[in-house]
């Protein structure tokens, strides 16, 4: 990438499909049916970012459920928040919500899930990556973003470089962490056409344990539960916020994620609160969890709140 | 038009103009679009208009949820659409034929109609786009003639090409990028739909309208059309 001011470099060794460059996602283009994209759970992003200094959105590798691998080609300070997929610098297991420093030729992986679902890798300055209509972000269907702007996960071979060097380490304190395994209701702003579900269908929504689907990708998570019926004439195709529930005719909601399409037609309960969402972001398939309602004004205090924590730390 | 404000997320609002799709709606999203860009200026993130509906995502650090409903009002204080006014007119060439269309038989026999009577009044109308969804720079655009209403596969295509032109119901779409797609083909444009080096990106905006305009193969292949046929690929 030559029009890139280069400091350092990380090479893959190995990857998976579902190790992708993010940042905040795409803006301002939704009206042309082109998806938000960007990190799944935001706020391990910020995390990972703030622990090097870096703007919270600055470009990152998620790494979902593990299988990646790197070696570094210099010395560096680098950093990890989110979930715990088991990685390892060099012999060494490393813990995530810190930087550390790898050595010229090291090699850092990542196995499996220990704790969580997405793990996320920030380098001094945010790894290096086209802009495409505004945003790194990588939606391969779309084919925006990523290391060729054309959408492609990372892979073998790849070289990611990043502008900065950094040489201070920093570990958050425990009461900074995200709790992975907190297993509270999650938040969801309600709305949209939830006065047109029976009656038995919201008290099951909100009063019932859902299990995560397998289908579970960053266009949407399925949730299996009781069936919710919605009583109201059939939709005409409309925006669709993150975070919004809908429910298809089998009555099985599904959480729409950063890469769900701009609209559609299937009614919906609200949607779940950006920090509710990152929370869900970090579930594994076959867990389970409950919704609970919350007033849109309130919601949006606790996350004015949230996001002056994380800018002013 | 019956204005309706609902919440739909913690920083997004739904906008509820209509209850029926129209093309006669088409003024009114229009001038509300551009007014509610005008209102929330620098503060709006998002505005994603659909057939009925436009959907306002804010900056929530900069609007509370009360400020973006001021906004909202504020731009439909004295809305008066232009009944002139329209987005841009494009002109699509489009092959068709049954290599790349091979619905034209379907609609063709579901209708009652020739194929060459099919193509005529597919391209006969000016149809507007009324949301872009799906896809980047995938158009929804109506409404085609009852006559030529097509209900959707009953299994999608796993792989439909670039270019095709397709009819859904009353509606019609030309598909920017291969993906899967249950639309009913009838042809295929060489126009290139969405370039992200092009000032806007997508070559439609909601609201703009589109004429369909048959062209032969030689012209197709001359404008850089790929005539490599669609193929059995269910």
């Amino acid at each position: 990438m030559s029009e890139f001011k280069t400091v350092g470099a990380l090479t893959i060794e190995a990857s998976t499909p579902l190790c992708l460059l993010q940042d905040a996602g795409r803006f301002g283009v939704r009206h042309l049916g082109v998806t938000q994209g960007g990190a799944a759970d935001w706020v391990s992003m910020s995390w990972a970012n703030k622990l090097l200094g870096n703007a919270l959105d600055a470009a990152v590798i998620e790494i979902t459920l593990g299988g990646l691998s790197l070696l570094a080609e210099q010395d560096c300070c680098l950093s990890l928040a989110g979930a715990d997929l088991g990685a390892m610098l060099g012999e060494r297991p490393l813990a995530p919500w810190r930087s550390f420093f790898i050595r010229k030729g090291e090699r850092l992986t990542f196995s499996q899930p220990v704790l969580g679902a997405r793990a996320y890798l920030a380098a001094p300055g945010g790894f290096d990556a086209p802009q495409v209509l505004g945003s790194c972000a990588s939606v391969g269907r779309e084919e925006l973003g990523g290391l060729d702007g054309m959408g492609k996960a990372l892979a073998k071979g790849d070289r990611l470089s990043y502008p900065g060097s950094s040489f201070l380490l920093h570990a958050l304190q425990d009461r900074q962490i995200p709790d992975l395994e907190d297993n509270s209701p999650l938040d969801v702003v309600l709305g949209a056409q939830i006065g047109q579900f029976s009656g038995s269908s919201l008290f099951d929504a909100f009063n019932s344990e859902w299990t995560l689907d397998s289908r579970a990708d960053r266009m949407g998570i399925r949730l299996l539960g009781p069936e919710l019926v919605y009583q109201g004439q059939p939709m005409i195709s409309e925006g669709i916020p993150l975070g919004a529930i809908q429910v298809p005719p089998d009555g099985q909601p599904i959480v729409l994620l950063n890469d769900r399409q701009t609209i559609g037609g299937y009614p919906r309960l609200g949607a779940l609160t950006p920090l509710s969402l990152a929370r869900l972001a970090q579930r594994l398939p076959g867990s389970t969890l409950r919704l609970k309602p919350v007033m849109q004004t309130v919601a949006h205090q606790r996350q004015m709140d949230y996001l002056r924590v994380l800018q002013t730390v | 038009m019956k204005l309706r404000i609902e919440v739909v997320a913690i920083d997004c609002l739904m906008v509820r103009l209509f209850d029926v799709i129209d093309e006669a709606n088409m003024p009114w999203m229009l001038a509300a679009s551009a007014r509610l860009r005008e209102c929330f200026g620098a503060h709006l993130v998002d505005l994603v208009p659909s057939y009925t509906t436009l959907m306002v995502h804010y900056d929530l650090l900069a609007l509370s949820p009360s400020q973006a409903r001021e906004l909202i009002d504020l731009a439909f204080t004295d809305l008066a659409p232009d009944p002139q006014a329209r987005g841009q007119q494009h002109v699509l060439p489009v092959w068709y034929d049954l290599s790349v269309g091979p619905e034209l038989t379907l609609v063709s026999q579901r209708s009652g109609l020739a194929v060459s009577e099919v193509i005529r009044r597919h391209s006969e109308r000016e149809y507007q786009v009324f949301a872009l969804g799906f896809a980047p720079g995938f158009a929804f655009m109506g409404l085609v003639e009852e006559i030529l209403a097509s209900p959707r596969l009953n299994t999608p295509r796993k792989r439909v090409a670039a270019g095709s032109v397709g009819i859904a119901e009353r509606q019609t779409a030309a598909y920017p990028v291969v993906s899967p797609g249950g639309w009913n083909l009838i042809g295929r444009t060489p126009s290139k739909l969405f370039d992200r080096l092009r000032d806007g990106y997508s070559l439609m905006q909601p609201g703009d309208s589109v004429r369909f305009a048959a062209v032969d193969h030689a012209e197709f292949v001359r404008l850089g059309g790929d005539d490599t046929p669609l193929g059995v690929q269910l």
